[in-house]
């Protein structure tokens, strides 16, 4: 006898299958739209939230190899810097090139978007060199080589004319506006928590938590690390593009160590692996000076205070690491990301990665 | 001829400077397997409280032999007990943590003093260097030729120093029970401390005792350089750090070798190359060191247990 078979359960998707890859990014192009029109009168604010945006995609994507990989780097500035120079570079080349067949503004951003990617890829190939010596070296020793890679590449930027050297490159057209700074912050948030619950990212994960276990379970340990090292600086170095186009000048002292550090400090503070605790702590510490600063003006104090705010920022960077590892080594939120500490009826997802 | 000689002589005085401040590192490492980035940084905080003691005791009594030995007195005690503190209250209540917290620990104890010791409030110092008061007058002590080779008195003094305080180290390590205790923890601290050694103050006196080196050091290179600066710490730790890395990380006379090497090869890349790569000449060969030997020239790569 024939058991009748079981009727299939009703499933129909909202979105046709072939479209819920795109859908996010069709539906945040005309948001980020109506959000550069509503910014459009205020220069402050749009400064603010590019420098916003650029810290956040940093930040995003050095979790992918600190939080994730558990890879500890830390010369993230250098592929940042690799980034802003070569579309800098590129970009002060490609000025008075206009595609014809497009109005100025969209050619002018198509031009842009070439030379992000043209930096973005350099700076991935620098991810590939980063990477490979992943293969022989663990822990501590990588983080070294990292460092050293870091400080390599600006001594490098500083003795080439084509960069020119310590004083920097200046007149790069300001096209970086928050709606494609948020478009690319977009991008890295959705590619890292798609890696993050992929089979790619279970074995980032699980390379994280024992390397020589992960080896021995047969996951391709070095492989892995170098993809994490290319996808991660892919990002910064499109960070880097985006920087160099709304300031008005880059030099080798805007990719420093201390820079380096300061990324690092978000993902810390986040919480290693949370990709929406380092988007917060991005946020927070990118407005915590500025809060500062007006905040003292606000007082009344003398000026020289809020000048001090500047200053006073490294140093309280270092007390905050300190205290952090002592009190709360893990982050703010570990490796959960901000919906699992939410109260369960505020979240739309339960329970998710313990 | 006399080119060649002149650079090896100063990469060597160079080196032994690096080389100091590299043991602090080998030490703490060997012991705690902790990377101690403060280190540079303690050695900067070093180097101010000899420029306050040399201010203090004036222009008269700061050149006398028992003013220099004030002045280093002052610095290495000091910053034996700073290097107290540090381990005290910021790397021992994450011992038994993941060694990647405690690395976190030490950049941020190293932000805190380079950065904290250039804001201009109340005693310190701001970010401006300083020239530090010649404590060593720098004559000319040997030369060669027409001028061809100069070998300067605080490069002799500073080489004998060096060479003086690492022949007690490797005494102290090695022919000590102290040194003893400092090697059963660095073998494994829980077994150690099983046998009766009391580990926390084998630690506790491994960081004092590298702290101080690395004010001895730091004051060297002051007189040699000239001038203090808050940054200098970070700098010269770096160098120092790549130092020890590049002898094998632990191994202490890996870290005289390998500093001796490190100033060498800066020298050259001045001398016969441009002056503005040599950062970049420090980091690659310490790349290229350890791709083709992980664990340094000296280390072993201890294979991780699972």
């Amino acid at each position: 006898m024939q058991t009748p078979a079981l009727p299939l359960p009703e499933s129909r998707p909202l979105v046709p299958p072939a479209l819920r890859g795109v859908l996010p990014v069709l539906l945040a192009v005309p948001a980020l739209v109506l959000f550069q029109w509503a910014l459009s009168g205020s220069e402050f604010a749009s400064y603010l939230l590019n420098v916003m945006g650029v810290n956040i995609i940093l930040a995003v994507s050095l979790n992918i190899v600190n939080g994730m990989t558990g890879q500890f780097s830390i010369g993230h500035a250098g592929f940042m810097a690799v980034g802003a120079y070569i579309a800098g570079y590129a970009s002060l080349q490609l000025k008075e090139v206009a595609l014809s067949f497009l109005p100025v503004a969209a050619s002018d951003q198509v031009l842009f978007t070439v030379a992000l990617l043209l930096g973005g890829l350099a700076a991935a190939a620098c991810g590939f060199l980063v990477g490979l010596p992943s293969l022989r070296l663990r822990g501590d020793y990588l983080a070294i080589v990292t460092l050293g890679f870091g400080e390599i590449i600006r001594v490098v930027v500083q003795n080439t004319d084509a960069f020119g050297r310590a004083l920097g490159l200046s007149g790069i057209p300001q096209y970086a506006s928050p709606s494609m700074v948020f478009f690319w912050v977009f991008l890295v948030v959705l590619a890292a928590r798609r890696l993050a619950s992929s089979s790619h990212g279970r074995s980032l994960w699980s390379i994280r938590e024992d390397e020589v276990a992960a080896e021995a379970m047969g996951v391709d340990t070095t492989g892995y690390k170098v993809r994490a090292f290319v996808f991660s600086s892919f990002f910064a170095g499109i960070a880097g593009g985006l920087f160099a186009h709304f300031v008005p000048i880059i030099n080798p002292g805007s990719f420093t160590f201390v820079r380096s550090m300061e990324i690092v400090v978000m993902v810390v503070l986040g919480g290693l692996g949370s990709t929406t605790g380092a988007i917060i702590a991005a946020i927070f510490l990118t407005l915590l000076p500025e809060g500062m600063r007006s905040l003292f003006g606000a007082l009344g104090t003398e000026g020289s205070l809020a000048q001090r705010v500047d200053q006073i920022r490294m140093p309280i960077y270092g007390l905050l690491l300190v205290v952090l590892m002592l009190s709360r080594p893990q982050g703010l939120f570990g490796t959960r990301e901000i919906w699992d500490v939410l109260p369960k009826w505020l979240s739309r997802k339960g329970g998710g990665r313990a | 001829m006399a080119q060649l000689l002149q650079h090896l002589i100063n990469g060597l005085a160079a080196g032994t400077i690096y080389a100091l401040v590299a043991l602090g590192y080998t030490m703490v490492y060997g012991v705690l397997k902790l990377i101690n980035f403060a280190h540079g940084d303690v050695m900067m905080v070093g180097v101010y409280m000899g420029y306050a003691t040399a201010f203090a005791l004036g222009r008269e009594a700061r050149g006398s032999l028992l003013g220099i030995a004030a002045v280093f007195a002052v610095a290495m005690l000091g910053c034996a007990l700073l290097g107290f503190l540090i381990e005290r209250f910021a790397y021992r209540p994450l011992r038994e943590k993941p060694r990647l917290t405690a690395l976190i620990t030490a950049i941020g104890i190293s932000f805190a003093l380079s950065y904290g010791f250039q804001l201009d409030i109340g005693f310190l110092p701001g970010a401006s260097p300083r020239a530090f008061p010649e404590i060593i007058e720098p004559t000319e002590w040997l030369i060669i030729g027409d001028r061809d080779v100069v070998v300067w008195n605080w490069q002799v003094i500073s080489f004998l120093i060096a060479v003086g305080l690492m022949v007690g180290l490797q005494y102290l390590v090695f022919g000590t029970r102290f040194g003893q205790a400092m090697r059963a923890v660095s073998w494994d601290h829980r077994v150690a401390a099983l046998m009766g050694i009391p580990t926390d103050r084998v630690i506790a006196l491994t960081f004092m005792l590298s702290s101080g080196l690395a004010a001895g050091a730091g004051l060297l290179y002051a007189i040699k350089d000239t001038s203090v600066s808050p940054l200098m710490g970070l700098y010269v730790g770096l160098k120092a750090f790549v130092a020890a890395v590049i002898g094998g990380i632990g191994h202490v006379p890996g870290a005289v070798i390998g500093a001796l090497v490190l100033g060498l090869v800066e020298e050259f890349v001045v001398g016969y190359a441009a002056s503005s790569w040599r950062d970049a000449v420090a980091f690659g060969f310490l790349i290229l060191v350890l791709l083709v030997k992980p664990g340094g020239l000296f280390g072993r790569v201890a294979a991780e247990k699972v």
